[in-house]
């Protein structure tokens, strides 16, 4: 026994001198340890995937360039299969690991979860994807894209401004916080706007294959616009149906929506005229877009969606607050987040998923909705 | 005329029950254990004549043979690998949580190959949706095809287990393992078969299910199969008629509540008109009332 214990020193022992001269050759002023959390298996794996895919890309991007303040990025994907107790189990892990900042949790749910345990670390958290208003309510907490209610009342104004129509019909999910959290702040908004809501019907997880009911009330009630505040695979179904019965109303969606032109076999002719509110589209022009894009092609052979797109904004987004607050990579991570904070409300942000960002002291960032049209199966601005 | 409308939704609907219960149905009805992975092999066989179709680009019937044949294979699989060394277990229970465990165990070897992101399905039926009443109301060809297909499974089903030598082996099995053993029948064999017939089954099932509802995903057949699991039920457990009735109803009655009454309501509906039939008649509809053994 006593042999074996010293072999096993040795090989130990060995190890940690094989580390020690390890890390300082990777990087001269240390690395940043980024942690992220989302859904990479699972029914929601397509956006916890596509957020690590960006993040990652956007970190190799940094690293190749020099890095952040001489500090090299690095980052650590957890799977939490869209569930919050596995989310909060990750965000564990990635402490152990030595994590100093987070992007993530990608959904709404585990991000709540995990919200509470990082504002009890004081823990910075910056959440490329999570909608819900709770997700970021401590100060230690940001976000990239909008929030449900903000998108909600966006998307009312928006009809309204710019009179698509004056008897408007919705169709949500109530048994999801995302749809039906943007279902409330356009119902509340549209008693501003000059239009009526003449139908809002919904449906569960548990009943979303068939759409026909809440379609013929839509069509009976005389809608001009159907709004659509939930995903692109029940979207996918909802046009089918509709093609069906002949109605052919305006469509209009959510970012949610984004993701419908990339179904595998979907006829994008049936979505030909929706318009969505997105922060990102893949087709626009700008340099940043094109580099990305191509990249993220090149390397998982795909066209990215908005989440690849807000995660690796995510992730230039830590660099520029980093760099605002001169961070050094051996603050710990409490230290990490007091400056962040700060910093956040100092940074006037460009990227592919908006220009101008800039960021209360709620965590909610301030930026301009883009509105895109799919026309001959592309986005296109509007 | 909406009124008309709704009912032929929910026919549709239903039928698309009525074809996954009479897999459900007939496996317990002969096995006497419930195959919650039912639903998932529906969704297996989804994707395999959608992968014959799309990559190999293969004629939809090809399609269609293609996947009763890999789920038959994967039904009788299922049944020697993970449920037939349970059989002399202590407690029913024990199949029953192997037959949850392969459904996950299904979803996610789906989700590794193919992916998370959800597929659009080609129909498999080639023919026109039939308009009636100037195309007021629509009857897509895909319902029609998927209650004609119930009608002529659940007659041959009905045929085959009533008339042929096999069939009353099944129905023996059914009634006494034991017994049946003595009486020289092969209970492993007719088990066996009896989840190589249901597998077939869900394999045109879920090609129907994702015609008329044209979206696949790995998680497609999981609430299909549980509202199927209540449809078949609901027409009386181990009865093939009932199963097509019960899938039926289940369907018209979801969507007729969902138009008059409520959409938020629909399946607290659905659900509490299956514990009052429950209640009335604790066989299901037409399922044969349970004898007192004394």
């Amino acid at each position: 026994m006593k042999k074996f214990n010293k072999v096993i020193g040795a090989a130990v022992a060995a190890a940690m001198v094989a580390s020690a001269v390890a890390v300082p050759a990777a990087a001269e002023e240390g690395t940043f340890k980024i942690g992220g959390i989302g859904p990479v298996t699972g029914a929601a794996a397509a956006y916890g995937s596509a957020v690590m895919n960006g993040a990652q890309i956007a970190v190799d991007e940094i690293n190749e360039a020099g890095g952040v303040n001489g500090a090299q990025l690095e980052f650590n994907p957890q799977d939490d299969e869209h569930d919050a107790e596995k989310s909060v189990n990750a965000y564990n892990t990635l402490k152990d690991w030595g994590m100093q900042m987070l992007l993530g949790s990608v959904t709404s749910a585990p991000c709540i979860a995990v919200e509470a345990e990082a504002v009890n670390d004081n823990m910075f958290l910056l959440t490329p994807s999570g909608t819900a208003v709770e997700c970021i309510s401590g100060d230690n907490a940001f976000r990239v894209c909008f929030s449900d209610p903000a998108q909600g009342t966006e998307s009312a104004k928006f009809i309204g401004e710019n009179g698509l129509a004056t008897k408007v019909a919705v169709i949500y999910d109530s048994s999801d916080v995302y749809s039906s959290g943007i279902y409330d702040a356009f119902q509340t908004e549209a008693a501003n706007q000059p239009f009526e809501i003449v139908a809002s019907e919904s449906f569960t997880a548990d009943s979303k294959t068939d759409f026909s009911v809440q379609l013929q009330k839509a069509k009976d009630s005389g809608a001009e616009l159907v709004y659509l505040p939930f995903y692109y695979n029940e979207a996918s179904l909802v046009f089918q149906q509709a093609a069906g019965m002949d109605f052919a109303p305006l469509w209009f969606g959510v970012d949610g929506m984004d993701g419908i032109l990339s179904v595998e076999g979907f006829d994008t002719s049936l979505a030909e005229g929706v318009m969505l509110l997105t922060p990102f589209s893949a087709s626009a022009e700008d340099e940043k877009t094109q580099s990305f894009v191509t990249k993220y092609q090149d390397l998982y052979g795909e066209v990215p969606n908005q989440f690849a797109a807000d995660a690796y904004d995510g992730i230039y987004i830590l660099k520029a607050a980093l760099e605002q607050a001169g961070a050094t990579a051996d603050m710990d991570a409490s230290a990490i987040c007091d400056a962040l904070k700060a910093a956040m409300q100092e940074i006037t942000y460009d990227g592919i998923t908006g220009t101008q960002i800039t960021w209360g002291a709620d965590g909610e960032p301030i930026k301009a909705p883009i509105a895109v049209k799919i026309v001959n199966g592309a986005y296109e601005f509007m | 005329m909406s009124f008309l409308s709704y009912l032929i939704n929910g026919i549709s609907l239903g039928s698309v029950y009525a074809i996954i219960a009479l897999g459900y149905t007939m496996v317990y009805g002969i096995a006497k254990m419930l195959n919650f992975a039912h639903g998932d092999v529906i969704m297996v066989g989804g994707y395999a004549a959608l992968t014959m179709m799309l990559s190999l680009n293969a004629h939809p019937l090809v399609g269609v043979l293609v996947a009763i044949v890999v789920c038959t294979v994967l039904g009788i699989t299922i049944e020697a690998v993970a449920y037939r060394p349970l059989r002399g277990a202590a407690s029913p229970l024990a199949v029953l949580i192997t037959a949850i465990g392969v459904s996950y165990f299904l979803q996610n070897v789906v989700l590794l190959i193919f992916g998370s992101n959800p597929k659009s399905f080609q129909s498999v039926v080639p023919l026109p949706d039939l308009k009636l009443a100037d195309g007021a109301l629509t009857i897509t060809a895909e319902t029609i095809v998927t209650i004609t297909s119930c009608i002529i499974i659940m007659i041959v089903l009905t045929t085959f287990i009533n008339k042929t030598k096999t069939g009353q082996a099944m129905q023996a099995v059914s009634e006494d393992k034991g017994a049946a053993q003595l009486m020289g029948i092969n209970v492993n064999k007719t088990i066996a078969l009896t989840f190589a017939i249901g597998s077939g089954l869900a394999a045109v099932a879920g090609v129907l299910l994702c015609s008329a509802y044209p979206s696949l995903s790995p998680y497609t057949g999981s609430m299909p199969g549980i509202k199927a699991f209540v449809a078949a039920v609901f027409g009386g457990i181990g009865s093939i008629p009932g199963a097509m009735l019960g899938g039926i109803l289940l369907g018209v009655i979801e969507i007729l509540a969902k138009a008059y009454i409520s959409s938020q309501l629909a399946d607290a509906i659905v659900f509490a008109v299956l514990i009052v039939v429950l209640l009335v008649k604790p066989t299901g509809l037409l399922g044969k009332p349970i004898q007192e053994k004394v």
